[in-house]
């Protein structure tokens, strides 16, 4: 920890970071890869105070409904209540320890251990504990056995337009307050209408977390690595679009607008954008059409909510991705995909055609598990170096910015993790 | 045709179509689906959950040649090979020459360095039809078992 070094004395328990910079335009590699960071990073963003996403409410519409999620590496069951709300709470039993809901979701009146059949209320009260006074007057536990001191463990909950958020901490501020007005109006936005889950996808990457955050938060590799738009002449580069980040810069929305919204207009931009002669062409273009539906004329929405969402709109797609973590190296992304409950038959199969542009296949997105995989096999054995975040310029990270060509985002991803995990560099620029 | 020259047709098709696949000759695989198949990629849990939501849905053959162009122009993805391995078939009889087709299928990738591992199991749900003295698909539904699909899918299962 000598000045020497350069390294910067942290939080006690984090490992100490060599941070080249104070801007976050160098992130050294250790981050994505040593274990201590990986646990820290559970107990200080995870259990912190921060809201995960856990879900959408019409996923529980009925009392006793249930799914099971995850906060990070958490099990999480969200079940709805009698009176209607909502409970988030650990899904490992108060006893040994099992996952005590197996299942992907259900209804049910209580939540029953397998094990030793623990049975625990839809909030997390442990009601029942077989044999507790013993058979016969033997075994069974103590008298000053408190069954209150061993339910599952509660989370704090908040929906926003629908769509449900768990916090550990009691510190966390309001959801409302988390999110700020530029992602409550987004929300307000994309959820204004009840939705309709449409299904599942779920993809398995074999790298750290925090490179799917900083792919989610990088404008600047969307053209490059998926070549899907230009190879079929739909690079448009009159589009409108930018980032918009809250004050904090943990969350980031990353929009453009297609000024082609009408059927007539596609026809013509698809002709006219079909310049050379080398450009192959979809003989099916149906499924990259824009049916209009946001009076904005947004297309492209990439909604990233630190620490665990994405949401996005890309055309008339619209799915939650939720981050699950097995692992330092490991992580799945679920994929929820929706639409509107008063979509018309012909606007859900236009969705469900545009899932093909999205998930683990997707046409625009599959890259991004090959992409994620490259940089964490190549990083492991050298963590000292450093990845370079320099695109759209470096200093003071700016709330709004007008143009797509940067990866400004991923340095504010780093200075709200950085303040949580208490490793900022000295004289840290936010 | 009779129904042991049938049984022998359509296992030659689902042969001929992980052959293709494994040799990477897209091309020809396409030759396989007759101009109004569908191709659809759907995990099982969707379909158990009746949500209609596929992982890759290419509702003519037109989008699944667009999807195999893309694959060789556009998309960038895990450098590998693949193996499948197709169970016996079950057949029923539509009626018109038109035969429902079931089986089960295992996908092994490997990697250039040469280790394999498996990659998706699950079961072919398909639709088969004479198109002139050809049998052809005119629906390729794959229910993927392994629906956390490793790293990404590219080639088709």
């Amino acid at each position: 920890m000598s000045e020497q070094s350069g390294l910067i004395p942290n939080h006690p328990g984090m490992p100490g970071v060599r941070w080249p910079r104070n801007d976050y335009s160098r992130v050294p590699y250790q981050l994505y890869h040593d274990p201590d960071v990986y646990r820290l990073e559970q107990e200080r963003i995870f259990k912190g105070p921060t809201w995960s996403y856990v879900g959408l409410e019409v996923e529980i519409p009925n009392p006793g409904d249930f799914i099971t999620t995850f906060i990070g590496e958490t099990p999480i069951i969200l079940s709805r209540g009698e009176d209607n709300s909502v409970y988030a709470v650990v899904n490992r039993c108060g006893h040994r320890g099992s996952i005590v809901r197996r299942e992907n979701y259900g209804n049910a009146k209580e939540h029953i251990c397998i094990y030793h059949r623990w049975c625990f209320a839809l909030d997390g009260k442990l009601m029942g504990v077989p044999f507790e006074r013993g058979l016969k007057g033997k075994g069974g536990m103590d008298k000053d056995f408190d069954k209150s001191e061993h339910g599952l463990r509660k989370l704090r909950v908040e929906s926003f337009s629908g769509v449900l958020f768990a916090t550990f901490s009691d510190a966390t501020e309001s959801l409302a307050d988390y999110l700020g007005p530029v992602f409550q109006g987004h929300f307000t936005r994309l959820f204004a209408k009840p939705v309709r889950v449409l299904g599942y996808q779920r993809q398995r990457i074999y790298g750290n977390w925090k490179f799917y955050m900083e792919n989610q938060r990088d404008t600047y590799h969307g053209s490059l690595l998926h070549e899907f738009q230009a190879v079929f002449g739909l690079s448009r580069v009159t589009q409108e679009g930018g980032n918009k980040m809250d004050v904090h810069h943990r969350h980031n929305l990353t929009w453009a607008r297609s000024k082609t919204d009408d059927d007539k207009e596609f026809a013509e931009l698809y002709k006219e954008n079909k310049v050379h002669e080398e450009q192959l062409k979809l003989e099916d273009p149906e499924i990259i059409k824009n049916k209009r539906e946001f009076e904005d004329g947004i297309t492209l929405a990439i909604c990233g909510i630190f620490p665990n969402a994405t949401v996005h709109q890309i055309s008339n797609s619209l799915a939650v991705r939720q981050l699950r973590m097995t692992g330092p190296g490991e992580f799945e992304l679920y994929w929820t995909l929706f639409g509107y409950v008063d979509d018309s038959e012909e606007m859900t199969n236009h969705r469900l055609l545009q899932a093909n542009m999205v998930g683990p296949a997707g046409l625009i997105s599959m890259e991004d598990g090959e992409a994620i995989e490259l940089a964490h096999k190549a990083t492991g054995s050298d963590q000292d170096a450093y990845s370079v975040i320099e695109m759209g310029g470096h200093g003071a990270i700016p709330d709004f910015i007008d143009h797509r060509v940067n990866d400004t985002p991923c340095r504010g991803f780093w200075a709200y993790y950085s303040q949580l995990m208490g490793c900022e560099p000295e004289g840290a620029v936010r | 045709m009779n129904s042991e020259a049938t049984m022998h047709s359509i296992t030659n098709l689902l042969a001929e179509y992980a052959g293709l696949l494994d040799e990477d000759r897209l091309e020809e695989w396409l030759g396989l689906f007759a101009e109004e198949a569908t191709y659809q990629v759907i995990p099982r849990e969707n379909v158990a959950r009746n949500l209609p939501a596929s992982i890759i849905l290419c509702t003519n053959k037109k989008m699944i040649r667009d999807r195999t162009v893309s694959l060789r122009e556009a998309n960038l993805y895990n450098l590998h090979y693949d193996r499948h391995f197709v169970s016996a078939i079950r057949v029923n009889v539509d009626g018109d020459g038109v035969y429902s087709v079931r089986a089960n299928y295992a996908v092994y990738q490997t990697t250039i360095e040469g280790s394999s591992k498996l990659f998706s199991v699950g079961a072919y749900h398909d639709r088969v039809k004479m198109v002139g003295d050809r049998l052809l698909f005119i629906q390729k539904q794959v229910i993927v078992d392994t629906s956390s699909i490793p790293t990404l899918l590219a080639t088709p299962l």
